[in-house]
């Protein structure tokens, strides 16, 4: 379409941004977490992450996320199947509704949850009404993970839901007249064709789900404490830099094995044709 | 079946909306406390349009995300025009280049920048959440042009060029229009990101500047102001409204579609 020249000139400006604010940020933060104060080179922050604490914050962590993820994939499995079957029939208002949740501001809303499941929350109030006994729901990890899912279900559901609705109708009704029933059709050729969707939407679960140090804070009472509240920390309260660096890289690492781990499943490696 | 498929709806939507409806009814409490219900008042909503502290972070917000979104978008359609061009394995090399700050954690990216900020001798402040915020935009923005770029028909392109279009000419009045829908989509979904963000800007700004969402997280340990929820609510009713408008736009383009 344009020519070598017009080609490179174009990209440069792209590359040299790339370059500032995606590479160099990255050698700043790999940087600073294999050095000390004195800048000389040390692994000694980076091997922290075995002490008691952070060691405990950082399985928590890993827990949480897996948890949370998994909850977001049973729930947005067959949400997604609804929805698309919906779909076809012209109701895209419906769907439009499940999206429109993720406009309204997270803290808040996560906020809300605070009010709904604290002690002297909603809930708790309308057992007291029937005369049950309170819940304790607040600061514990599960009102972690009903933050996480809330958070980010929009993010499982959105590639689900566009992977579902590309499946042509046709090769559905071809189960259907070669003989397979309802439940050979999903799992012959649904899961398989909707594996993609699935692929990313737990990359785009699990990796925030990981990092997020919001959620705990407000959900988890601050006795909870995820690897990212210990990283910010250090930052906000500690200002011991080089350790915060050390922990990120290590979280980096995480999702890194995280996005092989994926890539390893994705099914479809190339589907772009010049 | 089909009896089990609207209770599961139902409940999926009761899980997504009982939080905003919390907030909306908080919104017109007129306890400043949470749970506590003392009678409904407007006095928030009054009150919203009075605050200087909120005005400063709504205008922040609004262009920030503005500028952050039109900066990306051009950054964005530019860089998908080069990338066309190249052979399949440099474009791949380049996708996943783009992909990085969508892939990595916030908290990551936050905290590079902030030490490549400090690095640059640049004081933490506007300047500094503007340019983060371009950053976490541009790649969704190239998620959303690239495909429609790809499959874009290039006969069009050089039937304009054969009828004596210069290339720039050709590319406003054949390639520009065909993007039109997904410059559009990727503009929004870089304003939402950035309006929505907190993590990111939480480790780029400095003291004295604040967007929404900074705002509210400094609120929530001294306790919320009430303002918020009214703030909210208003952003809910405005997308709710945009929404259905939108909805009902498209299957009225589908029945004149059916029409035909």
């Amino acid at each position: 379409m344009i020519n070598r020249l017009t080609r490179n000139v174009l990209m440069t400006p792209f590359l040299i941004w790339a370059g500032l604010f995606i590479f160099i940020p990255l050698v700043y933060i790999i940087w600073f977490g294999v050095t000390d104060k004195a800048g000389n080179f040390s692994l000694d922050n980076m091997a922290m992450i075995f002490e008691k604490g952070f060691w405990n914050a950082l399985t928590l962590s890993v827990w949480l996320a897996f948890v949370s993820t998994v909850v977001c994939l049973i729930l947005a499995y067959p949400l997604c199947l609804i929805l698309t079957e919906r779909q076809r029939d012209n109701t895209t208002i419906i769907s439009l509704l499940f999206i429109l949740p993720l406009w309204m501001n997270s803290l808040l809303s996560t906020m809300a949850w605070q009010t709904i499941l604290e002690g002297n929350g909603i809930i708790n109030q309308f057992m007291r009404l029937f005369d049950l006994p309170a819940l304790q729901m607040i600061n514990t990890e599960g009102a972690i993970v009903v933050g996480m899912v809330y958070n980010y279900l929009p993010y499982m559901v959105l590639p689900l839901f566009i992977t579902l609705s590309k499946i042509d109708r046709s090769i559905l009704e071809a189960a259907h007249d070669l003989g397979a029933n309802s439940w050979q059709t999903f799992y012959r050729v649904i899961l398989p064709l909707s594996l993609p969707g699935a692929v990313s939407g737990i990359t785009m679960v699990f990796i925030p789900a990981l990092t997020t140090f919001v959620i705990s804070a407000m959900l988890g009472g601050g006795k909870l404490l995820l690897i990212g509240n210990i990283i910010e920390q250090e930052f906000t309260f500690q200002y011991d830099w080089h350790l915060g660096c050390a922990l990120s890289v290590i979280l980096m690492i995480f999702i890194i094995l995280n996005m092989l781990l994926t890539a390893a499943f994705d099914p479809i490696k190339e589907e772009e044709k010049d | 079946m089909k009896y089990l498929k609207k209770i599961y709806l139902a409940i999926i939507f009761l899980f997504l909306y009982a939080p905003i409806a919390v907030l909306i009814a908080q919104s017109f409490n007129a306890s400043r406390y949470r749970g506590h219900w003392t009678g409904v008042t407007l006095d928030w909503y009054v009150k919203l349009f009075n605050d200087e502290r909120i005005a400063d972070a709504i205008a922040n917000t609004l262009s920030i995300g503005l500028i952050s979104a039109s900066i990306a978008t051009i950054l964005g359609l530019i860089t998908c025009v080069a990338m066309k061009e190249f052979s399949r394995k440099w474009r791949a090399t380049f996708m996943s280049i783009t992909n990085v700050p969508i892939l990595n954690a916030d908290i990551v990216t936050g905290i590079s920048l902030m030490l490549l900020f400090m690095g640059l001798g640049l004081r933490l402040g506007y300047v500094s959440i503007l340019l983060a915020h371009i950053v976490f935009n541009v790649p969704y923005v190239i998620l959303c042009i690239m495909p429609q770029l790809m499959s874009l028909d290039k006969s069009f392109y050089e039937a304009a060029l054969d009828l004596g279009a210069s290339p720039l000419k050709a590319f406003t009045s054949v390639v520009l229009p065909e993007l039109r829908p997904s410059i559009f989509a990727g503009f929004l979904l870089a304003f939402t990101m950035s309006a929505d963000d907190f993590i990111i800007t939480h480790f780029t700004k400095g003291a004295g500047v604040d967007t929404l969402t900074t705002e509210i997280y400094a609120e929530l340990k001294i306790g919320i102001h009430p303002e918020m929820y009214a703030l909210s609510t208003l952003v809910f009713l405005f997308v709710l409204v945009f929404v259905i408008l939108f909805a009902i736009n498209r299957r009225k383009l589908k029945k004149a579609e059916d029409v035909f």
